[in-house]
């Protein structure tokens, strides 16, 4: 699951160093993405692993660790 | 007269390179159509031709760099002379005048163009030669143009992209290398190189709007509770891809607003103000890479909020891609700039000339506020004008906000 994010993360983050970015720090501030950026980030996830997820549950997502948890969690419901 | 020019593709560039045409003499061309390709300090541009005709001449080849207002191709509309009857009964000098009045600013350069532009074979051969072998490298524009800057071969750049394409990040990449290979000295050069040419050019029209125009701010705190609550209801029921963002609300009360007072809609040209009909507003869209466009979504108030989402990403896209259209860079009337997803609560803008205002919104944030006489808790934004004294006034100013205040808190009439 996280190797699948992280290749999501870098089409949305081209430039930034994935192997660099800590598990636990805010995605949206240490990789520099807009509101437009976040939302190609979510529809992706949902093209790619066919997770729709619903805009109330974002700020459960803010980490990469937070993402990893969720993704899995709604996965193996 | 169907002159085709380098067009003003904004106030912060003065030249654009000429990659491609995609058309040939010959060809019918109708209002609209993408007939050329050029390299900007935002990347490739595709340049529309404003006028229906037959492209009888071609006047400049790729790889030449443009001053704007250098003519680069006639586009014959029926009833007008042929290129060759201009050049024999009127010669030339009608074209250099009118070259001069387009683009006052730019006498020097651009009436070199004329007919001396036609290359000895061998000169066409060695650049058609070189233009060649350039595509064969594929590498994304961005990263051409770091290349170009800072004189690198892109035949030495590994690129890491699918199909081997060079990205930016691989030209970085290839500079660090050389920069750590070559003996210690400013090594902090590399890092600030790529953004040099746009940073320049954002530097030119940002001082002369300072220098120029006497601005004055206004702001106001919006209640966005009923705007979010709309938004959130709205967007329980779409899919992913359709999900609506606040920024489609806040263009579209733009653009209303402007509907109610124009003056703030329009261009300081001629020590007059030039009110704009339609309403193209420039969102502001920041690059990864550093560096700012502001690319216009054209006719915003026309639009509904899924057109504009459309449009939105659509631009935001092709912004970073470098692959915009001319008239998305040169015709917005006005510039929006919301700084709210990077935190900032209020937005203190310079005005990119020749616009006469522009509207700064920042994050939308819980307050304490006081609506009819009950103290609560709301989301408000904090919306700030900045506009040009000598186009419009405090009160005009005033007004404008006022109703965009309204638009945003009557979600109704907002979507009408």
């Amino acid at each position: 699951m996280k190797e699948r994010i992280l290749q999501l993360l870098k089409k949305t983050a081209p430039e930034v160093n994935l192997s660099e970015l800590d598990p636990k720090a805010k995605l949206r501030e240490e990789l520099d993405i807009d509101s437009i950026d976040w939302l190609n980030l979510i529809v992706s996830i949902d093209e790619e692993l066919g997770i729709d997820i619903p805009e109330s549950d974002y700020d459960q997502l803010t980490t990469l660790d937070e993402m990893i948890h969720y993704l899995s969690r709604i996965k193996h419901e | 007269m169907g002159e085709f020019r380098m067009p003003s593709l904004g106030a912060d560039m003065k030249a654009a390179t000429l990659v491609e045409w995609h058309v040939k003499e010959g060809a019918h061309v109708r209002r609209g159509d993408i007939i050329a390709d050029v390299e900007t300090e935002k990347g490739d541009i595709d340049v529309e031709v404003y006028e229906e005709g037959t492209l009888e001449k071609i006047l400049v080849q790729p790889g030449e760099k443009l001053p704007v207002g250098t003519l680069m191709a006639y586009v014959r509309s029926e009833g007008e002379p042929s290129w060759e009857q201009l050049q024999t009964k009127q010669g030339e000098s009608i074209l250099k005048a009118s070259s001069e009045a387009a683009q006052p600013e730019l006498s020097e350069g651009t009436a070199s163009v004329s007919t001396e532009t036609k290359s000895t074979p061998k000169v066409e051969t060695d650049l058609i030669q070189s233009l060649e072998s350039e595509e064969r490298i594929k590498a994304s524009p961005l990263a051409k143009m770091i290349a170009t800057e800072n004189h690198i071969d892109l035949h030495e750049v590994q690129g890491t992209r699918p199909n081997g394409a060079i990205g930016r990040a691989d030209v970085e990449r290839y500079m660090h290398q050389k920069t750590d290979k070559a003996p210690a000295e400013q090594p902090e050069r590399s890092l600030q190189a790529p953004a040099t040419t746009m940073r320049k050019a954002i530097a030119n029209a940002m001082a002369k709007s300072n220098r120029e125009i006497p601005h004055y701010y206004l702001d106001t705190h919006i209640d966005m509770s009923h705007a979010l609550e709309w938004m959130e209801a709205e967007n329980r029921n779409r899919p992913v891809k359709e999900r609506l963002l606040n920024s489609v609300l806040l263009i579209k009360a733009v653009a209303l607003a402007l509907t109610e007072v124009p003056e703030l809609n329009g261009y300081w040209i001629d020590n007059e103000l030039k009110i704009q009909e339609a309403i193209h507003i420039g969102f502001a869209i920041a690059l990864r890479r550093g560096g700012l466009i502001t690319p216009a979504i054209h006719h915003a108030d026309t639009k509904s909020l899924d057109e504009l989402m459309e449009n939105l990403k659509d631009l935001t896209q092709r912004t970073r891609e470098g692959r915009l259209r001319s008239s998305e860079l040169s015709d917005a009337t006005i510039t929006l700039t919301s700084l709210g997803d990077r935190g900032v609560e209020t937005v203190y803008g310079v005005i990119y000339p020749p616009q006469v205002a522009l509207i700064g919104f920042g994050k939308i944030l819980d307050q304490v506020w006081v609506a009819q006489g009950m103290l609560g808790i709301r989301p408000l934004v904090h919306a700030t004008l900045a506009a040009d004294h000598r186009a419009s006034d405090g009160h005009q100013g005033a007004r404008f906000l006022d109703a965009l205040s309204h638009y945003l808190q009557d979600i109704p009439q907002l979507l009408n």
